[in-house]
């Protein structure tokens, strides 16, 4: 096994990655942490000393924090949740025998390549607008009164945003894990009679677990800092505000860089805890 | 007895699959049929599909307008730049994690992933300052560096998770043989991992290609990719879904053929060892 | 230091050896997408024509991006810009700051007398000119005066809410997708609140007062946001808390607002028929008030200053001199005519004879702009200036928070007083925040 050699050499060749990774995390964080305890007010000519902790609790009391935090956990889990279940429904569909299979794969996968702004701006405007979307015209055609998709239901209106742009990652990522399923165990479950349903149970969802537990994983890390698709469609308002966007809002709108860096903290706590939570799973599910 | 499907099954399939996908790409099929229609027509009630007077006029302005090319270039050297130097810095790192694991390999790879759950806007400031310090903005450099970083993570995990398949006895015998560690990583290791870093590579082109926050934010002339060059069109006076619509398509068409040509590359490589 | 010291030198190798022997200037210009910059952009072929030594850049982002860039690089001292486009809130509050390059010293055939002197108030500080006004505006009543004769009702010159509610309900026919009027909704200090604040002020409302002491959830607050909301909720068109200027902009074009209440650059933009279905079919007002002898109506400028930073100051000045000239409002006229030309600015423009006969909207514009009084906006006393925001540098983000509860209330999600409580919560906390 792994000689002594090889294991200083595994060291170096880690070291890169890790050197520049440290700095790319401790430097920021460094700078971020000074200024969060600070009165610094660029628009008022800056640094205007040191204040304790108080950047700290003005953030955190606030009345939009909790609230955000709450929004962003329900974009979350609710992307999460609408990838993980159409993405394993779809990935059963495109395993199937077909004519055009490849096709369909492109069809499905094509979301993905798409600038999250420019997804934005396209559900924005050309789907969403309760005049000239597209929705508003099929809502019409069938005589019902255009649903106003980002003000009355915004949430939704971004989960689905979003939802689309990764329900493509999901989709592949389970693919090739039904892909590699033991045909083999499947026919020997149909020979048997075993319905469709308890063969769906008990043999293919066991077996995608660890793509499902990736599918989480990769996506909470992206999930969490989305900002793009808040940014084009509600600006935050309409209870979309999420902890990204109102440390946005603290630091380039108000341009309060103290407060927004006390909360950039929170941002960095609250990661950490989803962060752990997931490697728990991960962990468990990923060994061996 | 191999899988025997009945045609009234697979036509079943079909249909259904061709729906479902159709219905996924429309909102990008709308946005490019809508570049070709005039202002006019982009919101006409009841919205026209196909038969309208196909025209060319908001490509034509749109060009006008900003040099597109320009724009095409820089996006081009970013994402290609920052993962081309992402994926040097990060094989070694995988191959010494999947092949020479000790009891921190795992966290260290954990603790590479949560540095992505940082809040970009939280360290805007900071980061801005260094760039400023460092003559960094607005140049391809600086945003190749911070790509590179950010993706990092992504990049050093998916190719772990390769490295690890290949099965360690194959090392060994060359070791054996007397290949030295660069001839083990450079003959041996490295073109049994190219399906896997392709399949990298590319993820990697498409995250850093769509990435819109460090490109606008850190951009002014020279170094502005495509997400600058649509937000100069994001909402203009007027009606504008044409223009908008052609400035999409020209944003996301170049990513969208790479992706549809090495789609099967991507998909065989995209595991992130899911699949054991 | 000596890192940049060195990067500055390879640019400026780069640059000899682009551009060969002679000394080329180059000057980055960020500005904002709208139909007057666009056509700057355009037209700027000519101004490299005759200063063949300077070459511009142009960056145009959307306005909230552009917006913040631009305070990100000069908060920071980025030096990304040479010409910035800002507006009539910036210009006081970083030329106090120092930030940006006094423009006291443009030709004299810039004629800085002949700038209408409201416009050129409000980009002046302490006497000096920080900002070149590239178009300025007001706000006004616009009208569909077919609706209008059918509903058998006529605008009078400077109409009043009261009546401005009466001829919502009788122009609104929502069978036939016409609503009343169209308002902004979208949140945002420049969106709804630019208007909200303006209304306010002809209710008599205020943001602070002369403590600093904000008023939002005061008697006169409430009154303005409950007309507003009920204007909007009864005869407003569907989804109207996500339209801003430009959706309603696109829904008068499309003739489905009888009135519309906003800036008054949008007059050229409605009445020019390629781009207007009700192109020959629109009035124009002063904006209501409430008989308490003030209008609702704003005043803005967008303007081109120069950050102080700028390492091209000569050849940024010369551009913004080219941009904001009588001469250039002579070229705009000689290409695109004379009612695109950008309005606002000049008292020369408004005693050409060419320009008053293809603008029917000029002799309203100049009333509009005269009318609006950035010292006193309101009939209360002040602490701050600007009609429709208040100079400080807490205000855009204070006031894009407010304007994102009314937005909620507008939906339908919460009481115009839970709206407003909320509001006067958040101003209060971020007077605190700023020691005040």
């Amino acid at each position: 096994m792994a000689t002594q050699h090889s294991r200083s050499a595994a060291r170096l060749m880690m070291a890169p990655a890790v050197v520049l990774l440290l700095g790319w995390m401790l430097i920021p964080l460094t700078m971020t942490l000074l200024f969060s305890f600070k009165k610094y007010l660029p628009l008022r000519g800056g640094d205007l000393g040191w204040v304790g902790f108080d950047n700290y609790v003005r953030f955190v009391t606030s009345s939009a924090f909790w609230p955000s935090v709450l929004t962003t956990l329900i974009i979350v889990s609710g992307v999460l949740i609408i990838t993980v279940v159409f993405g394993i429904l779809l990935a059963i569909l495109l395993d199937q025998p077909m004519w055009g299979q490849g096709i369909v794969r492109i069809l499905v996968i094509a979301p993905f390549f798409v600038m999250p702004t420019v997804s934005a701006l396209v559900w924005k405007n050309m789907f969403m607008d309760p005049v000239n979307g597209l929705l508003a015209h099929l809502w019409g055609a069938f005589g019902a009164q255009p649903v106003e998709w980002l003000s009355q239901a915004s949430v939704p209106s971004i989960v689905m945003i979003v939802s689309w742009q990764w329900l493509p990652f999901a989709t592949l990522i389970l693919l090739t894990a039904i892909q590699s399923l033991d045909s083999e165990q499947m026919e020997a479950a149909e020979m048997d009679g075993a319905p469709i349903l308890s063969r769906f149970w008990y043999i293919v969802l066991p077996h995608l677990g660890r793509a499902t537990t990736v599918v989480i994983l990769i996506q909470t890390i992206f999930l969490l800092s989305i900002f793009a698709e808040i940014f084009v469609t509600t600006q935050g308002s309409f209870g979309t505000r999420t902890l990204t966007y109102l440390i946005y809002q603290r630091v380039l709108e108000s341009q309060n860089i103290g407060l927004g860096s006390a909360g950039g903290v929170y941002a960095i706590i609250l990661a950490n805890i989803v962060a752990i939570f997931l490697m728990r799973i991960v962990g468990k599910n990923l060994d061996g | 007895m191999s899988r025997s499907v009945t045609t009234q099954r697979k036509i079943i399939n079909t249909t259904a699959a061709w729906a479902v996908g159709l219905l996924i790409f429309f909102p990008i099929l709308w946005t490019i049929l809508t570049s070709f229609k005039t202002e006019a027509q982009a919101i006409s009630d009841p919205p026209v599909f196909l038969f309208f007077d196909w025209t060319l006029e908001n490509y034509t302005e749109v060009q006008e307008r900003s040099d597109y090319m320009r724009f095409l270039w820089n996006s081009v050297i970013i994402a290609g730049g920052s993962t081309l130097l992402g994926i040097i810095v990060a094989i070694p790192a995988a191959w010494s994690m999947a092949f020479v694991p000790s009891k921190r390999t795992k966290d260290i790879l954990l603790w590479m992933l949560s540095t992505k759950m940082l809040p970009a806007v939280g360290v805007l400031y900071p980061i801005y300052l260094i760039f400023i310090n460092m003559g960094l903005l607005d140049s391809k450099i600086g945003l190749v560096v911070v790509l590179m970083l950010t993706n990092l993570p992504i990049i050093v995990w998916m190719l772990y998770t390769y490295f690890r398949e290949i099965p360690g006895e194959i090392l060994e015998a060359a070791r054996m043989d007397g290949a030295s560690l660069k001839e083990e990583i450079l003959y041996i290791l490295t073109p049994m991992a190219i399906p896997g870093i392709a399949s990298t590579v590319l993820l990697n082109i498409i995250l850093a290609w769509n990435e819109a926050f460090w490109t606008l934010n850190l951009t002014a002339a020279n170094a502005a990719p495509l997400t600058a060059f649509i937000a100069s069109y994001s909402s203009p006076e007027g009606l504008f879904y044409a223009k908008l619509s052609a400035a999409s398509t020209m944003a996301i068409a170049p990513i969208l053929i790479l992706g549809w040509f090495s789609q099967k590359q991507l998909v065989r490589g995209l595991t992130f060892g899911a699949v054991k | 230091m000596s890192l940049r010291v060195s990067m500055l030198a390879a640019t400026a190798v780069a640059a000899v050896t682009v551009g060969g022997a002679s000394a080329e200037t180059t000057i980055t210009i960020a500005t904002v997408n709208n139909g007057d910059m666009i056509r700057m952009q355009g037209l700027a072929d000519e101004f490299t024509a005759a200063n063949p030594d300077i070459k511009l850049e142009w960056v145009t982002l959307e306005e909230n991006v552009l917006r913040q860039r631009v305070t990100q690089d000069i908060a920071t001292k980025g030096g990304q810009f040479d010409v910035m486009t800002i507006g009539t809130y910036e210009v006081p509050i970083w030329g106090k700051q120092g930030w940006l390059v006094p423009l006291n010293d443009l030709p004299p055939a810039w004629d800085a007398d002949d700038l209408l002197p409201a416009i050129r108030g409000g980009l002046t500080v302490d006497g000096d000119l920080y900002a070149a006004p590239f178009y300025g505006e007001s706000s006004m009543v616009m009208y569909r005066t077919d609706l209008m004769e059918q509903a058998g009702l006529e605008m009078p010159q400077a109409p009043s809410w009261e009546f401005i509610g009466q001829a919502a309900e009788a122009m609104t026919d929502k069978e036939n997708e016409i609503y009343g009027i169209c308002l902004r909704g979208k949140a945002g200090w420049g969106e709804n609140i630019a208007l909200l604040t303006a209304m306010a002020n002809s209710f008599g409302a205020r943001w602070f007062d002369e403590n600093w002491q904000p008023e939002l959830n005061g008697p006169e607050w409430t009154q303005a946001v409950t007309y507003y909301m009920d204007l909007m909720n009864n005869y407003g068109p569907p989804g109207a808390s996500t339209n801003g200027f430009n959706e309603n902009l696109s829904l008068f074009q499309q003739g489905k607002c009888g009135m519309w209440i906003d800036a008054t650059v949008a007059a050229s933009f409605v009445t020019n028929p390629e781009e207007s279905t009700v192109a020959d079919k629109v009035g124009f007002a002063l904006a209501p008030d409430n008989g308490l002898g003030k209008r609702g109506n704003w005043l803005w400028a967008w303007s081109l200053a120069i950050p102080a930073g700028s390492d091209a100051t000569d050849a940024a000045k010369t551009f913004v001199a080219w941009a904001t000239s009588k001469e250039y409002t002579a070229l705009v006229a000689e290409n695109e005519g004379w009612a695109n030309v950008p309005p606002g600015t000049r008292i020369s423009l408004y005693e050409n004879a060419d320009y008053l006969a293809a603008a029917p909207f000029a002799e309203m514009t100049l009333a509009s702009i005269n009318a609006a009084d950035p010292t006193a906006p309101s009939i209360k006393p002040v602490p701050y200036t600007g009609v429709q925001f208040v100079a400080i540098p807490e205000f855009a983000g204070m006031a894009t928070e407010v304007g994102q509860e009314i937005s909620a209330a507008l939906a339908g999600q919460q009481s115009v007083q839970d709206a407003l409580d909320k509001a006067q919560a958040i101003a209060t906390d971020e007077m605190e925040a700023s020691g005040y």
